[in-house]
């Protein structure tokens, strides 16, 4: 079990990664937006199944369950939240005017 | 597991301090938004590994779900205030164009 929740948190690391490359080196507020919005839901979700899998090397009995059903609740709300916010936010800019980046443009 | 954890804690702080650049310079407001948000995120993340570190779990997942549940009411709040707003433009050349 706890070799799973290594594993989980690496990978969520390495999708964490492509999530800061992505928003530093794009070009334009929507490309930005879009690897923002899919690398941070997807690694938070799998550091947080990490971190069940190596609590259960720590607690045990009824507290691992309620520890376990805690730390769901919260991937629960981050994988509904997470993009909700990103399209709210996204619509914000829709709103205020940003043009999409094209390749001839500048 | 307290060394693995460490490891892993130091490198989602350097990460989360290079999308702090973009918080930093990025052109529009908005823009700062999506690297707040991300990094709020992240934070959940480290409240975790912080619970597992100090052997006190319980107290922090509730932390936690707090914090995300603050998160996301910040990010929705602040891009339903600045869509009526002129938030394209850079902040430093006052009067200047907006970007395209």
């Amino acid at each position: 079990m706890g070799y799973l929740g290594y594993i989980l948190i690496s990978a969520g690391l390495v999708f964490f990664l492509g999530t800061t490359i992505g928003l530093l080196r794009f070009p334009d507020f929507y490309t930005r937006m879009h690897a923002a919005g899919k690398g941070d839901t997807l690694s938070t979700v799998m550091i947080l199944t990490g971190c069940i899998c190596l609590s259960s090397t720590q607690v045990d009995g009824i507290g691992l369950l309620l520890l376990a059903l805690k730390i769901l609740l919260i991937i629960n709300f981050i994988f509904i939240g997470s993009p909700t916010a990103t399209h709210a936010m996204m619509d914000a800019g829709n709103k205020a005017g940003a043009t999409p980046w094209r390749k001839d443009s500048k | 597991m307290n060394t693995f954890i460490t490891a892993a804690g130091v490198a989602l702080i350097g990460l989360m301090l290079l999308v702090l650049i973009r918080a930093i310079k990025g052109p529009t407001v908005i823009d700062r938004l999506v690297a707040i948000n991300v990094i709020g995120t992240k934070s959940i993340v480290l409240l975790l590994f912080a619970g597992i570190l100090f052997g006190q779990l319980e107290m922090f997942v509730d932390i936690a779900l707090g914090y995300g549940l603050l998160n996301y009411i910040v990010s929705i709040a602040a891009s339903r205030y600045y869509q009526h707003r002129k938030s394209l433009e850079p902040e430093h050349s006052p009067g200047g164009s907006p970007v395209s």
